[in-house]
Protein backbone atom coordinates (compact mmCIF):
# COMPACT_ATOMS: atom_id res chain seq x y z
CA UNK A 1 0.00 0.00 0.00
CA UNK A 2 2.94 2.24 0.63
CA UNK A 3 4.52 2.88 -2.88
CA UNK A 4 3.23 5.82 -3.25
CA UNK A 5 5.10 7.20 -0.33
CA UNK A 6 8.03 9.73 -0.55
CA UNK A 7 7.59 9.24 -4.66
CA UNK A 8 6.65 13.14 -4.03
CA UNK A 9 8.16 16.28 -1.26
CA UNK A 10 5.82 16.56 0.93
CA UNK A 11 4.23 19.64 0.33
CA UNK A 12 2.98 18.63 -2.97
CA UNK A 13 1.69 15.55 -1.49
CA UNK A 14 -0.09 17.59 0.90
CA UNK A 15 -1.67 19.54 -1.68
CA UNK A 16 -2.85 16.86 -3.96
CA UNK A 17 -4.02 15.48 -1.03
CA UNK A 18 -5.90 18.42 0.10
CA UNK A 19 -7.15 18.43 -3.67
CA UNK A 20 -8.56 15.28 -3.61
CA UNK A 21 -10.35 15.39 -0.63
CA UNK A 22 -12.02 18.80 -2.02
CA UNK A 23 -12.84 16.58 -5.20
CA UNK A 24 -14.85 14.53 -2.93
CA UNK A 25 -16.24 17.34 -0.76
CA UNK A 26 -17.34 19.20 -4.43
CA UNK A 27 -18.78 16.52 -5.94
CA UNK A 28 -21.20 15.42 -3.47
CA UNK A 29 -22.28 19.37 -3.21
CA UNK A 30 -22.55 19.09 -6.91
CA UNK A 31 -24.68 16.54 -7.00
CA UNK A 32 -27.34 18.22 -4.59
CA UNK A 33 -27.19 22.36 -5.95
CA UNK A 34 -25.71 21.60 -9.69
CA UNK A 35 -27.83 18.40 -10.59
CA UNK A 36 -30.51 18.71 -8.44
CA UNK A 37 -30.40 22.60 -8.02
CA UNK A 38 -31.09 22.27 -4.31
CA UNK A 39 -28.97 25.60 -3.11
CA UNK A 40 -26.85 24.24 0.17
CA UNK A 41 -24.97 26.74 2.40
CA UNK A 42 -24.05 23.77 5.19
CA UNK A 43 -21.78 21.13 3.38
CA UNK A 44 -19.11 21.74 5.34
CA UNK A 45 -22.04 20.69 8.62
CA UNK A 46 -22.10 17.36 6.99
CA UNK A 47 -17.63 17.11 6.80
CA UNK A 48 -17.61 17.87 9.88
CA UNK A 49 -20.09 15.37 11.22
CA UNK A 50 -18.04 12.99 9.00
CA UNK A 51 -14.34 14.21 10.43
CA UNK A 52 -15.51 14.05 13.84
CA UNK A 53 -17.78 10.73 13.72
CA UNK A 54 -14.10 9.18 12.18
CA UNK A 55 -12.08 10.86 14.69
CA UNK A 56 -13.97 8.93 17.43
CA UNK A 57 -14.23 5.82 15.78
CA UNK A 58 -10.61 5.65 15.13
CA UNK A 59 -9.00 6.95 17.92
CA UNK A 60 -11.46 6.55 20.76
CA UNK A 61 -12.70 3.41 19.81
CA UNK A 62 -9.43 2.03 18.14
CA UNK A 63 -10.95 0.52 15.22
CA UNK A 64 -9.26 0.31 11.67
CA UNK A 65 -9.56 3.54 9.36
CA UNK A 66 -11.61 2.03 6.51
CA UNK A 67 -14.40 1.11 9.55
CA UNK A 68 -13.90 5.09 10.54
CA UNK A 69 -14.35 6.14 6.89
CA UNK A 70 -17.70 4.44 6.85
CA UNK A 71 -19.22 5.13 9.52
CA UNK A 72 -18.52 8.95 9.25
CA UNK A 73 -20.27 8.40 5.73
CA UNK A 74 -23.10 6.55 7.37
CA UNK A 75 -23.56 8.91 10.05
CA UNK A 76 -23.62 11.93 8.00
CA UNK A 77 -25.85 10.46 5.46
CA UNK A 78 -28.21 9.97 8.65
CA UNK A 79 -27.82 13.45 9.70
CA UNK A 80 -28.48 14.58 5.79
CA UNK A 81 -31.58 12.47 5.96
CA UNK A 82 -32.78 13.69 9.42
CA UNK A 83 -32.46 17.58 8.64
CA UNK A 84 -33.16 16.79 5.02
CA UNK A 85 -36.74 15.17 5.84
CA UNK A 86 -38.26 18.72 6.65
CA UNK A 87 -36.35 20.92 5.34
CA UNK A 88 -36.28 19.09 1.60
CA UNK A 89 -39.70 20.57 1.14
CA UNK A 90 -38.87 23.95 1.26
CA UNK A 91 -38.00 25.66 -1.87
CA UNK A 92 -34.65 28.05 -3.33
CA UNK A 93 -33.51 30.08 -0.75
CA UNK A 94 -35.36 28.88 2.50
CA UNK A 95 -33.96 25.92 2.03
CA UNK A 96 -30.45 27.78 1.58
CA UNK A 97 -30.48 29.22 4.84
CA UNK A 98 -32.05 26.36 7.05
CA UNK A 99 -28.86 24.57 6.06
CA UNK A 100 -26.74 27.44 6.79
CA UNK A 101 -28.70 27.53 9.71
CA UNK A 102 -28.20 23.88 10.54
CA UNK A 103 -24.55 24.17 9.91
CA UNK A 104 -23.95 27.21 12.76
CA UNK A 105 -26.25 25.28 15.19
CA UNK A 106 -24.06 22.26 14.53
CA UNK A 107 -20.73 24.49 15.25
CA UNK A 108 -22.00 26.11 18.83
CA UNK A 109 -23.26 22.28 19.80
CA UNK A 110 -19.89 21.20 19.27
CA UNK A 111 -18.19 24.12 21.28
CA UNK A 112 -20.22 22.91 24.11
CA UNK A 113 -19.41 19.62 23.78
CA UNK A 114 -16.40 18.50 26.19
CA UNK A 115 -16.23 14.84 25.00
CA UNK A 116 -15.17 15.97 21.57
CA UNK A 117 -12.46 18.91 22.97
CA UNK A 118 -15.20 21.32 23.18
CA UNK A 119 -13.71 24.74 21.69
CA UNK A 120 -10.44 23.29 22.15
CA UNK A 121 -10.82 21.10 19.58
CA UNK A 122 -9.91 17.26 19.35
CA UNK A 123 -6.05 16.46 19.41
CA UNK A 124 -4.24 13.17 18.31
CA UNK A 125 -5.88 11.45 15.72
CA UNK A 126 -3.85 9.39 14.03
CA UNK A 127 -2.47 10.45 10.29
CA UNK A 128 -4.14 7.37 8.15
CA UNK A 129 -4.87 9.51 5.27
CA UNK A 130 -2.33 8.75 2.30
CA UNK A 131 -1.82 9.68 -1.11
CA UNK A 132 -3.16 6.34 -2.22
CA UNK A 133 -6.06 5.96 -0.44
CA UNK A 134 -7.13 9.24 -1.10
CA UNK A 135 -7.05 9.26 -5.25
CA UNK A 136 -8.71 5.54 -4.31
CA UNK A 137 -11.64 7.06 -3.01
CA UNK A 138 -11.84 10.13 -5.34
CA UNK A 139 -12.02 7.92 -8.13
CA UNK A 140 -14.42 5.79 -6.82
CA UNK A 141 -16.59 8.64 -6.10
CA UNK A 142 -15.92 10.30 -9.56
CA UNK A 143 -16.80 6.75 -10.93
CA UNK A 144 -19.87 6.77 -8.80
CA UNK A 145 -21.14 10.17 -9.55
CA UNK A 146 -20.71 9.68 -13.46
CA UNK A 147 -22.76 6.33 -13.61
CA UNK A 148 -25.37 8.55 -11.05
CA UNK A 149 -25.30 11.03 -13.69
CA UNK A 150 -26.35 8.69 -16.69
CA UNK A 151 -28.89 6.61 -14.75
CA UNK A 152 -32.16 6.83 -14.56
CA UNK A 153 -31.84 8.37 -10.65
CA UNK A 154 -29.53 11.08 -11.91
CA UNK A 155 -32.14 12.61 -15.12
CA UNK A 156 -35.21 12.17 -12.89
CA UNK A 157 -32.76 14.71 -10.85
CA UNK A 158 -32.06 16.69 -13.56
CA UNK A 159 -35.94 16.75 -14.29
CA UNK A 160 -36.46 17.95 -10.65
CA UNK A 161 -33.78 21.05 -11.24
CA UNK A 162 -34.97 21.96 -14.19
CA UNK A 163 -39.03 21.92 -13.00
CA UNK A 164 -40.33 20.65 -10.19
CA UNK A 165 -43.86 20.33 -10.81
CA UNK A 166 -43.42 19.41 -14.40
CA UNK A 167 -40.65 16.33 -12.96
CA UNK A 168 -44.26 15.32 -10.73
CA UNK A 169 -46.14 15.38 -13.84
CA UNK A 170 -44.15 12.77 -15.40
CA UNK A 171 -44.29 10.17 -12.21
CA UNK A 172 -41.34 11.67 -10.42
CA UNK A 173 -41.49 11.55 -6.79
CA UNK A 174 -39.55 14.44 -6.15
CA UNK A 175 -39.45 14.78 -2.48
CA UNK A 176 -38.17 10.99 -2.54
CA UNK A 177 -35.79 11.18 -5.18
CA UNK A 178 -34.78 14.30 -3.31
CA UNK A 179 -34.10 12.62 0.01
CA UNK A 180 -32.13 10.19 -1.33
CA UNK A 181 -29.85 12.26 -3.62
CA UNK A 182 -28.96 14.16 -0.17
CA UNK A 183 -28.33 11.02 1.46
CA UNK A 184 -25.77 10.49 -1.11
CA UNK A 185 -24.51 14.29 -0.87
CA UNK A 186 -24.18 13.97 2.77
CA UNK A 187 -22.40 10.53 2.61
CA UNK A 188 -19.38 12.07 0.12
CA UNK A 189 -19.09 15.28 2.08
CA UNK A 190 -18.74 12.84 5.53
CA UNK A 191 -16.02 10.25 3.40
CA UNK A 192 -14.46 13.60 2.72
CA UNK A 193 -14.59 14.74 6.48
CA UNK A 194 -13.14 11.74 7.53
CA UNK A 195 -10.03 12.07 5.18
CA UNK A 196 -9.94 15.31 6.38
CA UNK A 197 -9.77 14.77 9.49
CA UNK A 198 -6.87 11.89 9.19
CA UNK A 199 -4.76 14.38 7.46
CA UNK A 200 -4.85 17.66 9.99
CA UNK A 201 -4.86 15.13 12.84
CA UNK A 202 -6.37 18.03 14.56
CA UNK A 203 -10.37 19.27 14.85
CA UNK A 204 -12.05 22.68 15.77
CA UNK A 205 -15.83 23.37 15.49
CA UNK A 206 -14.59 26.67 13.77
CA UNK A 207 -12.73 25.02 11.17
CA UNK A 208 -15.90 23.84 9.76
CA UNK A 209 -18.10 27.45 9.89
CA UNK A 210 -20.29 28.88 7.34
CA UNK A 211 -16.69 29.79 5.60
CA UNK A 212 -15.68 26.32 4.74
CA UNK A 213 -19.40 25.71 3.04
CA UNK A 214 -18.63 28.55 0.76
CA UNK A 215 -15.36 27.74 -0.17
CA UNK A 216 -17.05 24.25 -1.50
CA UNK A 217 -19.99 26.05 -3.13
CA UNK A 218 -17.61 28.21 -4.80
CA UNK A 219 -15.33 24.99 -6.30
CA UNK A 220 -18.97 23.86 -7.97
CA UNK A 221 -20.10 26.92 -9.40
CA UNK A 222 -16.63 28.21 -10.52
CA UNK A 223 -16.28 25.00 -12.13
CA UNK A 224 -19.79 24.70 -13.87
CA UNK A 225 -22.79 23.74 -11.74
CA UNK A 226 -23.82 20.03 -12.90
CA UNK A 227 -20.37 19.22 -14.49
CA UNK A 228 -18.87 16.83 -12.91
CA UNK A 229 -15.26 17.64 -15.06
CA UNK A 230 -16.06 21.12 -14.21
CA UNK A 231 -16.45 20.83 -10.30
CA UNK A 232 -13.09 18.54 -10.33
CA UNK A 233 -11.30 21.10 -12.06
CA UNK A 234 -13.27 23.79 -10.00
CA UNK A 235 -12.10 21.95 -6.61
CA UNK A 236 -8.24 21.56 -7.88
CA UNK A 237 -7.89 25.15 -9.08
CA UNK A 238 -9.65 26.90 -6.18
CA UNK A 239 -7.29 24.61 -4.00
CA UNK A 240 -3.68 25.33 -5.48
CA UNK A 241 -4.99 29.52 -5.86
CA UNK A 242 -4.44 30.30 -2.48
CA UNK A 243 -1.47 27.79 -2.35
CA UNK A 244 0.25 30.09 -5.38
CA UNK A 245 -0.94 33.62 -3.78
CA UNK A 246 1.40 32.53 -0.69
CA UNK A 247 3.79 34.62 -1.61
CA UNK A 248 1.61 37.23 -0.96
CA UNK A 249 0.12 36.18 2.48
CA UNK A 250 -1.43 39.11 3.32
CA UNK A 251 -3.62 40.04 0.11
CA UNK A 252 -4.40 36.62 -0.55
CA UNK A 253 -7.93 36.55 0.44
CA UNK A 254 -8.48 39.87 -0.53
CA UNK A 255 -7.11 39.04 -4.70
CA UNK A 256 -9.10 35.78 -3.94
CA UNK A 257 -12.55 37.44 -3.38
CA UNK A 258 -11.56 40.05 -6.09
CA UNK A 259 -11.16 36.73 -8.78
CA UNK A 260 -14.30 35.59 -7.64
CA UNK A 261 -16.44 38.62 -9.06
CA UNK A 262 -13.94 38.91 -12.13
CA UNK A 263 -14.16 35.03 -12.50
CA UNK A 264 -18.42 34.86 -12.35
CA UNK A 265 -18.58 38.20 -14.29
CA UNK A 266 -16.69 36.75 -17.60
CA UNK A 267 -17.89 32.82 -16.97
CA UNK A 268 -21.22 32.92 -15.57
CA UNK A 269 -21.65 29.73 -16.04
CA UNK A 270 -18.34 28.66 -14.75
CA UNK A 271 -15.64 27.11 -16.24
CA UNK A 272 -16.93 24.34 -17.67
CA UNK A 273 -21.05 24.62 -17.19
CA UNK A 274 -23.03 22.00 -19.20
CA UNK A 275 -20.22 19.98 -20.34
CA UNK A 276 -19.72 16.04 -19.01
CA UNK A 277 -17.39 13.01 -19.54
CA UNK A 278 -18.97 12.23 -22.94
CA UNK A 279 -18.52 16.06 -24.46
CA UNK A 280 -15.46 16.62 -23.01
CA UNK A 281 -14.02 13.11 -24.68
CA UNK A 282 -15.62 13.83 -27.87
CA UNK A 283 -14.25 17.44 -27.96
CA UNK A 284 -10.91 16.17 -27.53
CA UNK A 285 -11.12 13.73 -30.19
CA UNK A 286 -12.27 16.29 -32.44
CA UNK A 287 -9.37 18.42 -32.13
CA UNK A 288 -7.55 14.76 -32.42
CA UNK A 289 -9.22 14.42 -35.62
CA UNK A 290 -8.62 17.60 -36.95
CA UNK A 291 -4.81 17.68 -36.12
CA UNK A 292 -4.81 14.23 -38.09
CA UNK A 293 -6.84 15.69 -41.42
CA UNK A 294 -5.08 18.80 -41.15
CA UNK A 295 -1.76 16.32 -41.30
CA UNK A 296 -3.39 13.98 -43.70
CA UNK A 297 -4.27 17.09 -45.90
CA UNK A 298 -0.65 18.55 -46.10
CA UNK A 299 0.28 14.98 -46.85
CA UNK A 300 -1.22 14.80 -50.00
CA UNK A 301 -0.41 18.25 -50.83
CA UNK A 302 3.01 17.20 -50.59
CA UNK B 1 -38.00 38.87 38.47
CA UNK B 2 -40.42 41.49 36.30
CA UNK B 3 -38.07 44.39 36.82
CA UNK B 4 -35.04 41.48 35.10
CA UNK B 5 -37.57 40.66 32.20
CA UNK B 6 -37.78 44.26 31.44
CA UNK B 7 -33.80 44.88 31.43
CA UNK B 8 -33.70 41.89 29.49
CA UNK B 9 -36.29 42.98 26.79
CA UNK B 10 -35.25 46.56 26.41
CA UNK B 11 -31.12 45.16 25.70
CA UNK B 12 -33.52 42.54 23.17
CA UNK B 13 -35.06 45.40 21.62
CA UNK B 14 -31.94 47.42 21.09
CA UNK B 15 -29.97 44.62 19.92
CA UNK B 16 -32.47 43.59 17.40
CA UNK B 17 -33.49 47.34 16.28
CA UNK B 18 -29.78 46.98 14.83
CA UNK B 19 -30.76 43.93 13.23
CA UNK B 20 -33.74 45.45 12.05
CA UNK B 21 -31.35 48.15 10.34
CA UNK B 22 -29.54 45.32 8.68
CA UNK B 23 -32.57 42.95 7.58
CA UNK B 24 -34.51 45.93 6.24
CA UNK B 25 -31.13 46.18 3.37
CA UNK B 26 -31.55 41.96 2.59
CA UNK B 27 -35.22 41.94 2.48
CA UNK B 28 -35.44 45.07 0.25
CA UNK B 29 -32.52 44.07 -2.75
CA UNK B 30 -34.02 40.42 -2.21
CA UNK B 31 -37.45 41.75 -3.05
CA UNK B 32 -35.92 43.30 -6.29
CA UNK B 33 -33.44 41.20 -7.99
CA UNK B 34 -33.96 37.86 -5.81
CA UNK B 35 -30.57 38.27 -4.72
CA UNK B 36 -29.11 37.37 -1.27
CA UNK B 37 -26.39 40.37 -0.75
CA UNK B 38 -24.40 38.31 1.40
CA UNK B 39 -21.95 41.45 1.13
CA UNK B 40 -24.05 43.82 3.12
CA UNK B 41 -22.73 42.97 6.26
CA UNK B 42 -19.61 44.14 5.10
CA UNK B 43 -21.35 47.28 4.38
CA UNK B 44 -22.23 47.20 8.00
CA UNK B 45 -19.25 46.93 9.11
CA UNK B 46 -17.58 49.27 6.89
CA UNK B 47 -20.24 51.33 7.81
CA UNK B 48 -18.88 51.02 11.31
CA UNK B 49 -15.08 51.97 10.34
CA UNK B 50 -16.23 54.92 8.55
CA UNK B 51 -17.96 56.61 11.34
CA UNK B 52 -14.81 55.50 14.00
CA UNK B 53 -12.60 57.36 11.19
CA UNK B 54 -14.62 60.31 10.87
CA UNK B 55 -15.09 60.89 14.65
CA UNK B 56 -11.23 59.96 15.68
CA UNK B 57 -9.33 61.12 13.11
CA UNK B 58 -11.88 63.92 11.46
CA UNK B 59 -12.79 64.47 14.77
CA UNK B 60 -15.86 65.73 13.47
CA UNK B 61 -19.35 65.32 15.80
CA UNK B 62 -20.86 61.73 16.01
CA UNK B 63 -23.83 62.90 14.70
CA UNK B 64 -22.02 63.96 11.39
CA UNK B 65 -19.93 60.73 11.52
CA UNK B 66 -23.26 59.07 11.35
CA UNK B 67 -24.63 60.75 8.42
CA UNK B 68 -20.73 60.54 6.68
CA UNK B 69 -21.33 56.78 7.13
CA UNK B 70 -24.35 56.61 5.65
CA UNK B 71 -23.53 58.38 2.74
CA UNK B 72 -20.02 56.65 1.99
CA UNK B 73 -21.95 53.25 2.15
CA UNK B 74 -24.67 54.96 -0.07
CA UNK B 75 -22.12 55.41 -2.70
CA UNK B 76 -20.41 52.49 -1.64
CA UNK B 77 -23.32 50.11 -2.23
CA UNK B 78 -24.30 51.26 -5.87
CA UNK B 79 -21.05 50.47 -6.50
CA UNK B 80 -20.48 47.44 -5.67
CA UNK B 81 -23.84 46.75 -7.35
CA UNK B 82 -22.89 48.29 -11.20
CA UNK B 83 -19.60 45.91 -10.38
CA UNK B 84 -19.91 43.05 -9.36
CA UNK B 85 -23.82 42.62 -9.84
CA UNK B 86 -25.31 43.81 -12.52
CA UNK B 87 -23.34 42.18 -15.08
CA UNK B 88 -24.51 39.07 -13.95
CA UNK B 89 -28.56 40.12 -14.03
CA UNK B 90 -29.68 37.90 -16.75
CA UNK B 91 -27.23 34.63 -15.71
CA UNK B 92 -28.01 32.09 -13.03
CA UNK B 93 -28.33 33.25 -9.80
CA UNK B 94 -26.20 31.30 -8.30
CA UNK B 95 -23.70 33.27 -10.11
CA UNK B 96 -24.86 36.87 -8.79
CA UNK B 97 -24.75 34.62 -5.44
CA UNK B 98 -21.17 33.80 -5.72
CA UNK B 99 -20.22 37.32 -6.83
CA UNK B 100 -21.67 38.92 -3.60
CA UNK B 101 -19.78 36.22 -1.47
CA UNK B 102 -16.57 37.32 -3.25
CA UNK B 103 -17.40 40.78 -3.04
CA UNK B 104 -17.73 40.11 1.03
CA UNK B 105 -14.19 37.83 0.98
CA UNK B 106 -13.10 40.82 -0.78
CA UNK B 107 -14.28 43.58 1.60
CA UNK B 108 -13.86 42.36 5.16
CA UNK B 109 -9.95 41.45 4.15
CA UNK B 110 -9.28 44.39 2.72
CA UNK B 111 -10.92 46.17 6.64
CA UNK B 112 -8.57 43.01 7.94
CA UNK B 113 -5.83 44.71 5.76
CA UNK B 114 -5.74 48.37 6.75
CA UNK B 115 -7.14 48.19 10.34
CA UNK B 116 -5.51 45.00 11.66
CA UNK B 117 -6.85 41.64 12.73
CA UNK B 118 -7.62 42.97 16.36
CA UNK B 119 -10.97 44.60 17.69
CA UNK B 120 -10.18 48.50 17.55
CA UNK B 121 -12.35 50.27 19.93
CA UNK B 122 -14.85 52.98 19.54
CA UNK B 123 -14.24 56.33 21.85
CA UNK B 124 -16.17 56.10 25.26
CA UNK B 125 -19.78 57.57 24.84
CA UNK B 126 -19.49 60.04 26.96
CA UNK B 127 -16.54 61.60 24.89
CA UNK B 128 -18.89 61.37 21.80
CA UNK B 129 -22.19 61.72 23.10
CA UNK B 130 -23.32 61.37 26.13
CA UNK B 131 -22.71 60.13 29.78
CA UNK B 132 -24.58 57.15 29.59
CA UNK B 133 -27.26 56.94 32.79
CA UNK B 134 -30.01 54.44 34.07
CA UNK B 135 -33.48 55.70 34.45
CA UNK B 136 -35.17 53.38 36.69
CA UNK B 137 -38.99 53.30 35.26
CA UNK B 138 -40.68 51.47 38.03
CA UNK B 139 -39.26 48.68 40.69
CA UNK B 140 -35.44 48.11 39.15
CA UNK B 141 -36.55 48.25 35.89
CA UNK B 142 -34.19 50.16 34.03
CA UNK B 143 -33.26 51.54 30.55
CA UNK B 144 -29.72 53.60 29.42
CA UNK B 145 -30.50 56.76 27.11
CA UNK B 146 -27.54 54.78 25.09
CA UNK B 147 -30.90 51.67 24.64
CA UNK B 148 -32.70 54.82 24.22
CA UNK B 149 -30.84 56.58 21.50
CA UNK B 150 -30.85 53.49 19.41
CA UNK B 151 -34.44 52.44 19.67
CA UNK B 152 -35.38 55.81 19.01
CA UNK B 153 -32.80 56.66 15.86
CA UNK B 154 -33.61 52.92 14.28
CA UNK B 155 -37.83 53.82 14.63
CA UNK B 156 -36.97 57.39 12.64
CA UNK B 157 -34.83 55.76 10.53
CA UNK B 158 -37.45 53.16 10.05
CA UNK B 159 -40.49 55.72 9.63
CA UNK B 160 -38.72 57.85 7.23
CA UNK B 161 -38.12 54.63 5.64
CA UNK B 162 -41.49 53.12 5.57
CA UNK B 163 -42.89 56.91 5.03
CA UNK B 164 -40.34 56.74 1.11
CA UNK B 165 -41.52 53.63 0.31
CA UNK B 166 -45.68 54.33 0.07
CA UNK B 167 -45.70 57.58 -0.22
CA UNK B 168 -43.08 58.58 -2.77
CA UNK B 169 -42.65 58.36 -6.81
CA UNK B 170 -39.68 56.43 -6.27
CA UNK B 171 -41.11 54.04 -3.19
CA UNK B 172 -44.13 53.36 -5.86
CA UNK B 173 -41.71 52.98 -8.65
CA UNK B 174 -39.71 50.28 -5.91
CA UNK B 175 -42.52 48.21 -4.98
CA UNK B 176 -43.69 47.67 -8.57
CA UNK B 177 -40.20 46.44 -9.31
CA UNK B 178 -40.69 44.04 -6.70
CA UNK B 179 -43.92 42.51 -7.85
CA UNK B 180 -43.07 42.13 -11.05
CA UNK B 181 -39.74 43.12 -12.24
CA UNK B 182 -40.35 42.64 -16.41
CA UNK B 183 -43.82 44.21 -16.47
CA UNK B 184 -42.39 46.93 -14.07
CA UNK B 185 -40.05 47.91 -16.63
CA UNK B 186 -42.63 47.59 -19.29
CA UNK B 187 -44.58 50.55 -17.71
CA UNK B 188 -41.91 52.70 -17.90
CA UNK B 189 -39.67 52.16 -14.90
CA UNK B 190 -36.19 52.53 -15.32
CA UNK B 191 -35.35 49.14 -13.46
CA UNK B 192 -31.63 50.20 -13.25
CA UNK B 193 -32.64 53.39 -11.39
CA UNK B 194 -34.47 51.56 -9.08
CA UNK B 195 -32.17 49.23 -8.16
CA UNK B 196 -29.20 51.61 -7.73
CA UNK B 197 -31.50 53.07 -5.35
CA UNK B 198 -33.00 49.84 -3.39
CA UNK B 199 -28.93 49.33 -2.53
CA UNK B 200 -28.18 53.43 -1.89
CA UNK B 201 -31.09 52.83 0.71
CA UNK B 202 -30.43 49.54 2.08
CA UNK B 203 -26.55 50.20 2.42
CA UNK B 204 -27.19 53.42 4.30
CA UNK B 205 -29.41 51.59 6.70
CA UNK B 206 -26.67 49.15 7.02
CA UNK B 207 -24.12 51.88 7.95
CA UNK B 208 -26.45 53.69 10.02
CA UNK B 209 -26.60 50.40 11.93
CA UNK B 210 -23.05 49.76 12.14
CA UNK B 211 -22.25 52.76 13.82
CA UNK B 212 -25.20 52.21 16.65
CA UNK B 213 -23.91 48.84 16.89
CA UNK B 214 -20.12 50.59 17.34
CA UNK B 215 -21.38 53.04 20.26
CA UNK B 216 -23.26 50.60 21.56
CA UNK B 217 -20.85 47.33 22.27
CA UNK B 218 -17.98 49.97 21.78
CA UNK B 219 -16.05 47.52 19.99
CA UNK B 220 -15.35 46.88 15.59
CA UNK B 221 -13.92 44.11 13.83
CA UNK B 222 -13.21 43.64 10.48
CA UNK B 223 -15.02 40.47 10.71
CA UNK B 224 -18.35 42.03 12.67
CA UNK B 225 -20.08 41.59 9.51
CA UNK B 226 -20.54 37.86 8.95
CA UNK B 227 -22.04 36.73 12.15
CA UNK B 228 -24.34 39.99 12.64
CA UNK B 229 -25.12 40.03 8.62
CA UNK B 230 -26.20 35.95 8.83
CA UNK B 231 -28.26 37.02 11.35
CA UNK B 232 -30.05 39.85 9.80
CA UNK B 233 -30.60 37.92 7.29
CA UNK B 234 -32.20 35.11 9.71
CA UNK B 235 -34.48 38.23 10.50
CA UNK B 236 -35.43 39.04 7.45
CA UNK B 237 -36.36 35.54 6.31
CA UNK B 238 -37.68 35.63 9.96
CA UNK B 239 -40.18 38.27 9.05
CA UNK B 240 -40.87 37.31 5.17
CA UNK B 241 -38.18 37.82 2.71
CA UNK B 242 -39.26 40.93 0.68
CA UNK B 243 -41.68 41.91 3.12
CA UNK B 244 -40.16 45.26 4.92
CA UNK B 245 -42.55 45.63 8.19
CA UNK B 246 -41.23 41.72 8.40
CA UNK B 247 -37.84 42.82 8.44
CA UNK B 248 -38.42 45.17 10.83
CA UNK B 249 -40.30 42.93 13.33
CA UNK B 250 -37.96 40.03 12.19
CA UNK B 251 -34.74 41.85 13.43
CA UNK B 252 -36.34 42.90 16.69
CA UNK B 253 -37.83 39.74 17.72
CA UNK B 254 -34.32 37.81 16.58
CA UNK B 255 -32.95 40.32 19.11
CA UNK B 256 -35.44 39.97 22.34
CA UNK B 257 -35.30 36.05 21.56
CA UNK B 258 -31.30 35.98 21.48
CA UNK B 259 -30.98 38.13 24.69
CA UNK B 260 -33.30 35.94 26.52
CA UNK B 261 -31.74 33.23 25.56
CA UNK B 262 -28.95 34.51 27.57
CA UNK B 263 -30.89 35.67 30.26
CA UNK B 264 -31.70 31.75 31.27
CA UNK B 265 -28.20 30.91 30.66
CA UNK B 266 -28.11 29.24 27.29
CA UNK B 267 -25.22 31.79 26.55
CA UNK B 268 -22.90 29.38 25.04
CA UNK B 269 -25.52 28.98 22.75
CA UNK B 270 -26.13 32.20 21.77
CA UNK B 271 -25.67 32.16 17.96
CA UNK B 272 -27.59 28.80 17.64
CA UNK B 273 -30.75 30.52 19.11
CA UNK B 274 -31.08 32.99 15.58
CA UNK B 275 -31.17 29.72 13.64
CA UNK B 276 -32.79 27.55 15.52
CA UNK B 277 -35.73 30.02 15.88
CA UNK B 278 -35.46 30.42 12.08
CA UNK B 279 -35.63 26.72 11.38
CA UNK B 280 -38.59 26.10 13.65
CA UNK B 281 -40.53 29.08 12.17
CA UNK B 282 -39.69 28.12 8.51
CA UNK B 283 -41.04 24.54 8.92
CA UNK B 284 -44.20 25.77 10.18
CA UNK B 285 -45.01 28.81 8.46
CA UNK B 286 -42.40 28.37 5.06
CA UNK B 287 -42.89 31.80 3.78
CA UNK B 288 -42.05 33.74 7.31
CA UNK B 289 -44.03 35.66 9.03
CA UNK B 290 -45.30 38.66 7.09
CA UNK B 291 -44.72 36.51 3.74
CA UNK B 292 -47.36 36.16 1.24
CA UNK B 293 -47.32 32.70 -0.33
CA UNK B 294 -46.41 32.77 -4.18
CA UNK B 295 -48.51 30.40 -5.98
CA UNK B 296 -46.36 27.70 -8.37
CA UNK B 297 -47.62 27.87 -12.19
CA UNK B 298 -46.43 25.27 -14.42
Amino acid sequence: MAFLDGLLPAYYESIIITVGIYIILALGLNLITGVTGQLSLGHAAYMCIGAYTSAIVSMKLGLPFIVALLCAGIVAAIFGIFIGFPVLRLTGDYLAICTLGFGEILKSILFNMPYVGGAMGMAGIPPKTTLLNTIIIALIVIIVMVRMERSRFGRSLVAIREDEIAAECMGINAFRYKLQMFAIGTFTAGLGGALWAHKIMVLQPRDFGFMKSIEILNMVVLGGLGSIPGTILGATLLTAIPEILRFSSEYRMVIYGALLVIMMIFRPHGLMGNTDFNKLAKRTFRVFNTNNNKDKKSGMEG
Amino acid sequence: MLSNFFVQLMNGIALGSTYALIALGYTMVYGIILLINFAHGEIFMSGAFVGLILVTVFHVHIIIAFLGAMLFCMIMGVIIEKIAYKPLRRSTRLAALISAIGVSIFLSNLANLIFGANPTSYPPTKEILFPVKSFELFAGAQVTNLQILIIATSAILMIILQYFIKNTRIGKAMRATSQDYDTAALMGINVNKIISYTFAIGSSLAAAGGVLVGIYFGVVKYNMGTLVGLKAFTAAVLGGIGSIPGAMFGGIALGIGEMFAVAIGLSSYRDAIAFGILIIVLLVKPTGLFGTEIQKKV
